[in-house]
């Protein structure tokens, strides 16, 4: 039984390139020490005014955005701060996947540990989606990890890349920090051969 | 014969503990940096397993995000952050961490104290929850940001699991003119290739240009390696890297030191290698950079125009700048020069080092800051506050009406109570203009150490050339 079976949701659209994480999670809400909390921060400066009150024209602020579980957003989602509170606050809100055309490198892991999934689309089938979502609010997409792929409103699927041992950890509920403790010993080896370069612990 | 490799391959191949595919390579870690704010969901995920951290000998830790910049006598105000500095502070005694904490005569900005202290060194591995990391790829090591669950996992096991980045070479060759620096090439090389222009690559900075930089200024270029969507950039070391590190607290001495060297000449790129991809820049035909728009991509010269939305093809392309237009409040057409500025913000890991302040103060020197403006001089380390009090650089700007304060990231994230108000203009030496970036509603022109200071006597966006 995959631990991350394949769902459908309609889309909320973003559509903007270049959608930094300083827009996803503002960095005055990382002083926090902990994981929750952050989906009531999500995008907060584009989702709330001076005095805390919600934007109406920002789209998570309108009824179609309840209950979506999936983000349509412009090329280069997630470029800049490497901060995790990104994932974080993507996830606590409800969504389980971002398509775009294309994702920051460490946006991309940062959101595989956390069971959100980048959606890489082809950039047709990225303007295609845009059409329909603009057309139909209620246009549904279908996202399938294990068969890597994205089932368009019409019906037509597109492949996705996913990372092979991601994908694996995603459907088998795999905990990387587990896979890699059981490394203990190459990792040991290693040590014996070639001891740190550095002593921290020596100034 | 081997094939040829490149820097990243060979220090690639050193640190591989294990290769399982499917699964990425282990890849070890020979140095994490570690600071308040990625680290804390870290350190609470180790105790809820019962783990300890597997070698606190290569780790250290500063407080340097959610870090007052006023002076270290008085308390943190902010509650949260108090909390967060505290709690950096407990993890590190809790888990054996030398931690470099607020009152240290070490603590700074992560990446500026790991090369002063001579813990970055070349063919190293280093790591840290912060995307800026990239600044230690100027002593040719391959250094690079992480999120906090790897943070963890490296604090567990000193390893990580990495896939291989893609090559790309980026030669600038040339020599600059007067008043164009280090910051000017890497805000050029963005402006060229896009905030996302390297996304799955590494920058290895090559050419005559970046030979003749500085150890400061390589790290300037390296540090915005991330601006471009590289995760690392790095410079092959040479003299001027061996230089910079001999005789640092924690380089190699002796013997060591000369073995060490003799294994570090051996990193630089084999010949014959073909990259991945490849760009190359005449750096003697730049000028002063500054950015207008909403990511460090979105730059131009000093002299020239803000672009028009109109003349953009693409649909989203176009939509993206006309925002950024609008958040920016400016006209398409108009010149940036002369611009009003409220904040002038010289710091950050960007450009916060002793040579960044020395060039600020050679601008600044017998002469005023505009009324009304407010400059921040926030060095990068308290050594370097030291060493910039003990040469008068801190009197040079206290003299010309600027804020002299104490070391952290300070406006370059304004987590610290450093900020703009909604509205202010910063002419800034940091490294990202994104919206609210240094407060919420402010707008940040990104430029390099000489025209935020020629920014500052000025009041407004300024050509330094025209004051040198």
């Amino acid at each position: 039984m995959s631990r991350f079976p394949a769902f459908e949701s309609r889309l909320v659209p973003l559509a903007i390139d270049n959608i930094d994480t300083d827009q996803i999670i503002p960095a005055r809400f990382l002083k926090t020490i902990s994981k929750t909390g952050l989906g009531d921060q999500l995008f907060y400066d584009w989702r709330y005014d001076a005095a805390g009150n919600p934007k109406p024209e920002f789209i998570l602020n309108q009824p179609r955005a309840r209950g979506v579980q999936v983000l349509l957003a412009g090329d280069n989602f997630g470029c800049g701060s490497s901060r995790e509170h990104a994932p974080w606050a993507l996830v606590e809100y409800g969504f389980r996947a971002v398509i775009s055309t294309s994702f920051a490198d460490i946006f991309t892991q940062n959101a595989l540990k956390n069971s959100l999934v980048p959606v890489v689309a082809p950039p047709e089938a990225h303007a295609a989606l845009l059409e329909a979502v603009t057309r139909d609010e209620t246009a549904t997409v279908r996202i399938d990890v294990a068969r890597q792929t994205l089932t368009m409103p019409d019906g037509a699927a597109v492949g996705f890349p996913i990372d092979t041992f991601a994908r694996h950890c995603l459907l088998e509920g795999v905990d990387e920090l587990g896979y890699i403790l059981q490394h203990a010993e190459a990792i040991a080896a290693y040590e014996g051969r070639r001891p740190g370069p550095v002593n921290t612990l020596g100034g | 014969m081997q094939p040829p490799r490149t820097i990243v391959e060979k220090i690639w191949d050193a640190h591989a503990v294990a290769d399982d595919a499917p699964a990425p390579t282990l890849l070890y870690v020979d140095l994490h940096l570690v600071h308040e704010v990625t680290s804390p969901q870290a350190f609470a995920g180790l105790r809820a397993r019962g783990l300890r951290v597997r070698r606190p000998d290569l780790t250290i830790a500063t407080t340097d995000h959610s870090t007052p910049t006023t002076p270290r006598s008085l308390p943190i105000l902010d509650p949260v952050a108090a909390t967060q500095v505290e709690q950096l502070e407990a993890n590190c005694r809790e888990f054996g961490i030398p931690c470099y904490g607020f009152q240290s005569d070490r603590q700074g900005i992560v990446h500026v104290i790991g090369p002063e202290q001579g813990l970055t060194l070349p063919g190293m591995t280093v790591v840290c929850g912060d995307s800026h990391t990239s600044t230690h790829g100027a002593f040719g090591a391959l250094a690079f940001g992480i999120g906090t669950s790897q943070v963890e996992h490296v604090l567990a096991t000193q390893c990580l699991l990495q896939r291989k980045s893609k090559a790309f070479e980026v030669r600038v060759d040339g020599q600059l003119r007067p008043g164009v620096s280090a910051k000017d090439i890497i805000l050029a090389i963005i402006a060229r290739i896009g905030i996302g222009g390297g996304t799955g690559c590494v920058f290895e900075y090559a050419g005559s240009a970046i030979r003749a930089l500085s150890m400061e200024e390589r790290m300037t270029v390296c540090n915005m390696s991330i601006e471009g969507g590289a995760r690392a950039g790095l410079i092959a070391p040479d003299d001027t890297t061996y230089q910079y590190l001999c005789g640092r607290p924690f380089a190699p001495r002796g013997a060591d030191w000369d073995a060490a060297v003799e294994r570090w000449s051996r990193l630089p790129t084999d010949d014959g290698m073909v990259y991945d991809r490849r760009m190359t820049l005449d750096a003697s035909e730049l000028e002063p950079m500054i950015t207008f728009g909403n990511n460090p991509g979105m730059g131009i010269p000093v002299t020239g125009t803000v672009p028009d939305p109109a003349q953009v093809a693409d649909a989203l392309e176009r939509e993206t700048l006309a925002k950024a237009l609008r958040y920016m409040d400016l006209e398409p057409g108009k010149p940036l020069l002369g611009h009003p500025v409220n904040v002038v913000f010289i710091g950050s890991c960007t450009n916060s080092r002793i040579s960044d302040l020395r060039s600020a103060a050679r601008v600044l020197q017998g002469r005023r800051v505009s009324p009304d403006l407010r400059v921040l001089v926030v060095p990068g380390s308290q050594q370097i506050k030291r060493q910039a009090e003990a040469e008068g650089l801190d009197r040079i700007f206290k003299d010309a009406g600027a804020d002299w304060r104490e070391a952290g990231c300070s406006m370059c994230i304004a987590m610290n109570g450093d900020q703009l108000a909604p509205g202010e203009y910063s002419v800034s030496t940091s490294n990202r203009n994104f919206e609210g970036r240094q407060g919420k509603g402010g707008r940040t022109f990104l430029a390099s150490p000489l025209t935020a200071a020629a920014s500052a006597i000025t009041g407004v966006v300024t050509d330094v050339r025209s004051l040198l």
